[in-house]
């Protein structure tokens, strides 16, 4: 029982990110509509942002700007570090799925359809072999 | 008597014609207070586009490329880098080859160091903020962009 | 006092942001204008990489404080001879595939020119970037940069190519989350993240999971990211249906340096003693063995002309990385450590840049992109089909070329340390590899008989212009030059240097 508890409800945070990572790969691979997978991936991303803040948290612990109750209680802040760290990978994640679904909306004027069977479908007709 | 315009929606015009300026004004204050605060360049200049983006949606696409074209869009773009680097490269040019880039002390805005240092960041958070407001403007304007002819290249 | 070679570490990847806005800006006034800032700024950024090398030669690394802050609380740019070179070689070839580009361009994407070589010239960014930084988190934004300026120039042709671009997009935009995993794990034991910090403040965590889990996720991201098989699925199609400079681009230098992100990782901030003990190379090796035979096996199967170098690229980055698998054990200079990888990188830059420029020639004059369409156009089109011959031979490894080089160093560290399998697989390539390109070959000199009595007709000749055919030359000849380059060993010291840096050949 202490086993369990140290190594599963102490680490909860990294648990729960694990979780969230896995369910949006596993929309990344099963959903067929090219859109669901966009979703997954920035619910992939979003689970690894989880991960890298949480790393920073510290018991008790407020945002890190000196203020004068901060001076007194001899400056509990948090790690800042991943949370900019963070900020720029959301960037990133933003700006990827900006692409994406740029993307999307070209493949859908070209074939009308957004399920990814079906564009390959399409595809084969005009005798290209896509993976 | 006119018939109402069944695609024009009162209220919400309204209330956002009330609500722009607020946002933009609070996009201002987020670009302006990232070194003491949360925010900072990239925050302040989403904020500042989603105050376009809200336009357009409230109006529509025409009067939102009206108000902010495809020329100004781009230009802006370019002006946000151009301070960025710039001011980094001010840093290098004042110190003549002593001072790397983004060292914003060595830029003779005040006498002090730290005051120089503090006055370089604001700038460059400045830059950051018009960069990201006119590319997150162009991305939901281009994204909302009505069908056009597909590609008509033979092969692939 | 910082001398201006100092400088130029950064200066290559801001002239670069400088650049691309300004053709983005430029495009709006005049639209011709946009390739020549584009070719410009590349020759300024090609000089100073030269500058940045002959100074890491003789002087030792650059070490650059961006904003003056000091490491590990900084971020810092380092050149050493790894980078020097990384660097010459990756904008040597962006600024032949942009000369190359002025006329394809105009040809395929006319009213798209000023954001194509907007996007290029980022692309250009991101790559130096990755080069040229000494902080692993800025490596990772970088790595980004570049992705994403590669998914859109795919995309640029419009139908196959956007299916392509995507699948690309999704499997990339994985290999940088795993990237970024194994940032957060090593952040996570050390507090840093200073490349040079890391590596000093590593070692007490060697035996840890956590570091063992961080280089899993390096690896495996990574090897995404360059293709290694069996994480190569995105590549054939993307550099398939890409527009031909870009593919050059693509399997020349992009697949490259995300190789190159991954030895940084392994030997910069995971020093070799952290393999000691550990399967990783050997696992490397082994399933680079396995992206030989099967890119090869592949490629022979293939009709569309662009692709069949696209699996000969998968079969090119087993080689690279069977090299990397056999650097901590081969020890002997002058084939010992990273010299054969390395050594592949540069050349496999020259042959299949040349190669994909080659077959976006033949499409720019006839549509050509089935293999079969190409029969008789070696009398027509004579320069380029030469090139393709001797670019075809560097590929196979006929002595002095290029190919030649990297394979005799290759087996030459195998035979150091007695795997004869990885030989026999570099033979049997070679092979397979002389199957493909011969038919290829064979094809193209063929003559056209028309008419019921077989006549021989009588083909005109049309070359493609001057701005095209200058980097098709230009690469075929360095192909062979090169390669003489290499046999004599004039700049393997560059390479000692390396290896020493890295401490990976023994007695030196």
């Amino acid at each position: 029982m202490e086993w369990f508890v140290a190594k599963v409800f102490a680490k909860y945070n990294y648990w729960i990110s694990i979780l969230i990572m896995l369910i949006g790969f596993y929309a990344i691979i099963a959903k067929e509509n090219l859109i669901k997978k966009i979703i997954g991936l920035n619910i992939f991303q979003t689970a690894i942002f989880l991960f890298f803040i949480s790393l920073g948290a510290v018991k008790g612990g407020t945002a890190p700007i000196v203020s004068e109750e901060m001076v007194k209680k001899g400056y509990p802040y948090v790690n800042p570090l991943p949370h900019v760290l963070i900020l720029t990978a959301i960037v990133v994640s933003v700006a990827t799925t900006a692409v994406a679904l740029s993307l999307i909306i070209r493949m859908y004027r070209q074939y009308g359809t957004i399920e990814e069977g079906e564009i390959i479908e399409k595809l084969k007709e005009e005798g290209i072999e896509v993976k | 008597m006119t018939h109402p315009n069944p695609d024009r929606n009162i209220i919400v015009e309204t209330v956002c014609r009330v609500m722009i300026p607020f946002v933009q004004l609070f996009a201002l204050y987020v670009i302006i207070h990232g070194a003491g605060g949360p925010g900072g360049g990239f925050q302040g200049g989403v904020v500042l586009g989603s105050s376009f983006i809200l336009y357009i949606v409230a109006y529509d696409l025409k009067g939102g490329k009206g108000r902010l074209p495809e020329s100004s869009r781009t230009y802006f773009s370019a002006l946000g880098l151009y301070i960025y680097a710039g001011i980094g490269l001010l840093a290098m040019i004042f110190s003549r080859g002593a001072a790397q880039f983004l060292n914003y002390g060595f830029i003779p805005f005040t006498s002090h160091f730290t005051e120089n240092r503090a006055l370089g960041m604001d700038f460059v958070e400045i830059g950051i903020g018009i960069t990201v407001m006119a590319v997150t403007a162009s991305i939901f304007f281009d994204l909302a962009e009505k069908d056009e002819e597909p590609d008509t290249d033979p092969k692939g | 006092m910082l001398s201006p070679v100092e400088h130029f570490p950064l200066l290559v990847v801001v002239l670069s942001l400088f650049s691309a806005f300004s053709i983005f800006l430029a495009g709006w006034v005049n639209r011709r204008s946009c390739v020549f800032i584009s070719i410009g700024t590349l020759i300024v950024q090609f000089s100073m990489a030269i500058a940045i090398l002959h100074r890491v030669l003789t002087k030792g690394p650059i070490r650059y404080r961006l904003g003056g802050w000091v490491p590990p609380w900084g971020i810092e740019y380092v050149m050493d001879a790894f980078n020097g070179y990384i660097l010459v070689v990756l904008l040597f070839l962006a600024t032949v595939c942009a000369i190359y580009s002025k006329r394809n361009i105009e040809h395929e994407l006319p009213e798209k020119r000023a954001s194509f070589h907007t996007i290029y010239q980022l692309l250009i960014t991101g790559l130096c970037g990755i080069t040229v930084t000494g902080d692993i988190f800025n490596m990772y934004v970088f790595i980004e940069i570049t992705s994403l300026s590669a998914y859109a120039l795919i995309a640029s042709r419009g139908k196959i190519a956007l299916k392509a671009s995507f699948t690309y997009l999704v499997l990339g935009s994985i290999g940088a989350c795993f990237f970024l995993l194994g940032i957060g794990f090593l952040y996570a034991v050390t507090g840093s993240l200073n490349m040079e910090d890391l590596s000093l403040l590593l070692p007490p965590f060697y035996g840890s999971r956590a570091v063992r889990a961080a280089l899993v996720f390096f690896l495996v991201g990574l090897s995404i990211k360059m293709a290694l098989f069996p994480l190569h699925t995105w590549l054939p199609d993307a550099h398939a249906f890409a527009p031909s400079e870009v593919s050059a681009m693509l399997s020349g230098i992009i697949i490259e340096v995300s190789t190159y992100a991954f030895l940084r990782v392994a030997f910069s901030v995971f020093t070799v003693d952290f393999f000691k003990g550990l399967p990783v190379f050997e696992i490397v090796s082994w399933v680079s063995a396995g992206a030989i035979l099967f890119g090869s096996i592949w490629a022979m199967a293939q009709t569309n002309l662009k692709r069949m170098l696209a699996y000969s690229s998968v079969a090119n980055m087993g080689y690279i990385m069977l090299a990397v698998g056999l650097a901590t054990t081969a020890t002997r200079p002058p084939w010992g450590g990273l010299t054969p990888a390395a050594m592949h990188i540069l050349n496999h830059a020259l042959m299949k840049g040349c190669l994909f420029l080659i077959a976006g020639a033949y499409i720019y004059k006839g549509n050509l992109w089935e293999i079969r369409d190409l029969q008789g156009w070696g009398r027509r089109m004579p320069y380029t089909s030469a090139a393709f011959v001797i670019a075809a031979l560097s590929m196979i490894g006929v002595p002095p070329s290029v190919g030649f080089v990297s394979k005799l160093y290759i087996i030459l560290a195998s035979l150091e340390t007695k795997q004869f399998v990885f030989v026999g697989v570099l033979l049997l390539s070679s092979l397979l590899n002389l199957i493909y390109f011969w038919r290829v070959i064979e094809l193209l000199y063929m003559k056209v008989h028309e008419g019921e009595h077989g006549h021989v007709v009588a083909v005109p000749r049309e070359e493609v212009p001057w701005s095209m055919l200058l980097p098709i030359l230009i690469l075929s000849s360095l192909c062979i030059l090169v390669g003489l380059l290499w046999l004599t060993k004039i700049p393997i010291p560059i390479l000692d240097e390396v290896n020493a840096m890295f401490r990976l050949t023994g007695g030196r």
